[in-house]
């Protein structure tokens, strides 16, 4: 691959189960397992799955608000997964990350201007130099200037995540982790912010990576997509491709879920039996064998790894 | 809501301003106001009070006074004539502005300018005491929910052992420890008699009450995603505790500064009741109901008058502690209001 932006090698992270007075337990419940991705400057990658699958830990690991346990995340030619903090405060400049809830990433108690300025005061910019940024970002965000003095409580979610966006955007970022960024808005407000951060990456060049648990909204946005499950990537792929013709049975499974609009499309739903597995105790051999309806002997032996095939990375013994 | 709505014309009130505008608007604010600056109006003229209105010195016993009442001249501190005729009565209040106006305790010394002096200290060891146990407690609870783990644990259990004793059985052990050796705090020393022993015993013994739930508080911000956003952008620990998440803590520490007056106070005159509180001379609400224990029967005025000034006091200040709570609430706001 040409100009990879981030490179991110056999990541995990694992939490330990914490016991009492402080100390840790034995158990570990493993977030993420032995992850490897790249992302391309300028494209949008993709990150779906379900809740719990470790796609959040991933982009928090990204921007190093969780420490990984295990792996290495290559940016500028830096690892940022061995980086000291004070090391670490450079770097973040061009490193943002954009969260899912609205109404908790807004501190209730100071002024919109004054939140987008933050980043930007944190890194010793000038007042009136702030200001200025400040007010030139609500105006691309689509707010008007009389923002820059209000506060939180006096915004909608929608108005409330342009902030937010506003805020990541400040310190010039070059790319942008948006965990789960319009979950939590009503869906028409949805596309709405959905298009603002096309048009973002358009004007600025940015690479974004995409969190999500919903397919529609991450079909919308991205260039190539992960699926995610119990702390691995299953899939890989372009989005076309992936909402074309899934490869992996969890992916076809996930796909199948998503309602359709189409009377017509007789194409069967696949129903997953079970719920996803406890992360503490992974299933031996392929983390998805004991719910996959394809199940063969191997697969409960033996985990597949994530291989290329046909112009997609699928990590299954038995693709389609 | 659209984006292209136009902007709302109205100026954007802080939160902080919008509590403080409900506060003014709440008739309970006004009440316990009033009263609460009254009594503070009568301690600070206490001195004036003294020596220009009662002319007493009353701190000094008085054991062979006498005042003319009407044209009679009275003994200050008259031989029993009612009941069992056993020791002495002091005089009863006149009734009329000067000396004696709500009678003399049994060593001869104006009731009433007591209570005045005695409000002074009373209110002072409340307030004060109140601000040791709340800025303490900020300290420790912003510490230990910032940064968890082991200092949080240690932290914790030191607040669990004091938690472990009853208020009043911890304070009084404290007294009357404290009271006979005086305190050494490094270079500073309090003699046996210092007003900042009780001070400093009632804002200890207060601290778990006020320090769990700003740990608690603490806890819960640090994970918001605003703070994250702040950890995200390479903001320092500092910045982040002063600026992220002191300003949201702040509300509940404003609603506890009346509750924790009040009960500050109600501890100071308990101990100061039982002798180990505030020393003689010196007066406070709770030695001046001590003195007046031995004349309840005949002169129930010099306990029940600091009585109802420590009712009076507590319960105003509780009143203001619910307004104050209701005014940083948002939810107890009327809709469309904010």
């Amino acid at each position: 691959m040409s100009n990879e932006i981030l490179q991110i090698k056999k990541l995990s992270k694992n939490y330990r189960l914490s016991g009492s007075f402080g100390r840790a337990s034995k158990d570990f419940v493993h977030a993420v397992e032995d992850i490897s991705l790249e992302i391309i400057e300028g494209e949008t990658l993709g990150i779906v799955g379900e809740s719990g699958c470790g796609k959040s830990t991933l982009g928090r690991m990204i921007v190093r608000l969780e420490e990984p346990t295990n792996g290495s995340i290559i940016f500028e030619g830096r690892d940022l997964a061995k980086e000291s903090n004070r090391a670490l405060r450079s770097i973040r400049k061009r490193l943002q990350m954009i969260f899912q809830d609205p109404y908790a990433s807004l501190n209730p108690r100071r002024q919109i201007g004054k939140i987008v300025e933050e980043p930007l005061r944190i890194h010793g910019f000038k007042k009136a130099e702030r200001r200025a940024i400040a007010l030139d970002l609500l105006n691309k965000v689509g707010l008007d200037e009389n923002s820059y003095e209000k506060y939180p409580h006096e915004f909608s979610g929608g108005q409330r995540q342009r902030v937010v966006i506003a805020r990541a955007l400040a310190l010039k970022p070059r790319l942008v982790v948006a965990d789960e960024p319009v979950s939590a808005l009503d869906v028409s407000i949805q596309a709405q912010v959905l298009n603002l951060f096309k048009d973002i990456q358009k004007e600025l060049g940015l690479t974004y990576i995409f969190i999500a648990h919903d397919l529609g909204v991450v079909r919308h946005v991205s260039d190539r997509i992960a699926v995610m499950y119990l702390g691995k990537i299953v899939e890989l792929a372009s989005a076309d491709d992936l909402y074309a013709h899934p490869s992996h049975p969890y992916t076809q499974a996930l796909l199948s879920a998503n309602p359709r609009m189409d009377t017509n499309d007789k194409s069967e739903r696949i129903i997953l039996k079970g719920d996803i597995p406890n992360p503490i105790n992974r299933p031996a051999g392929c983390a998805f064998n004991p719910r996959c309806p394809k199940v063969q002997d191997i697969c409960r032996t033996q985990s597949p790894e994530l291989i290329q095939v046909a112009g997609r990375k699928v990590s299954c013994h038995f693709p389609d | 809501m659209s984006i292209n709505e136009p902007a709302s014309v109205t100026l954007s009130e802080s939160p902080g301003k919008i509590a403080l505008r409900t506060l003014a608007r709440d008739r309970r604010s006004w009440i316990s106001l009033s009263i609460l600056g009254v009594i503070l109006l009568l301690a600070l003229i206490a001195p004036f009070y003294a020596s220009s209105i009662a002319h007493t010195d009353p701190f000094k016993s008085t054991l062979n006074a006498t005042i003319s009442v009407g044209g009679v001249t009275r003994q200050v501190l008259e031989p029993s004539t009612e009941g069992l005729g056993l020791g002495i009565t002091p005089i009863g209040p006149t009734g009329r502005p000067g000396a004696y106006f709500l009678g003399a305790d049994n060593q001869g010394r104006d009731v009433a300018a007591r209570l005045l002096y005695g409000a002074r200290n009373t209110l002072f060891i409340g307030v004060s005491a109140a601000l040791v146990t709340i800025l303490l407690s900020l300290l420790i609870g912003l510490i230990a929910g910032y940064r968890r783990g082991f200092v949080d644990s240690v932290l914790s259990r030191l607040l669990d052992v004091i938690w472990a004793f009853p208020v009043y059985l911890l304070s009084i052990s404290l007294s009357v420890v404290l009271l006979t050796s005086g305190l050494s705090l490094g270079f500073i020393h309090f003699g046996p008699g210092s007003i900042a022993l009780p001070i400093f015993i009632i804002g200890i013994v207060y601290i778990p009450y006020v320090a769990r739930p700003i740990r608690g508080q603490v806890l819960a911000l640090r994970e918001r995603e605003f703070v994250r956003a702040a950890v995200g952008s390479g903001a320092k620990h500092s910045t982040i505790i002063f600026r992220e998440i002191l300003p949201n803590v702040l509300p509940s520490v404003l609603v506890f500064i009346p509750i924790m007056f009040a009960l500050a106070m109600l501890t100071e005159s308990a101990l100061s009741f039982l002798s180990i509180g505030v020393q003689p001379p010196q007066a406070s609400w709770g030695t001046i109901i001590n003195d007046g224990l031995g004349l309840l029967y005949t002169r129930p005025i010099v306990a029940l008058a600091p009585g109802l000034l420590i009712v009076l006091t507590a319960a105003s200040l509780n009143l203001f502690g619910d307004a104050v709570r209701d005014g940083l609430d948002p939810k107890t706001r009327p809709r469309g209001d904010s």
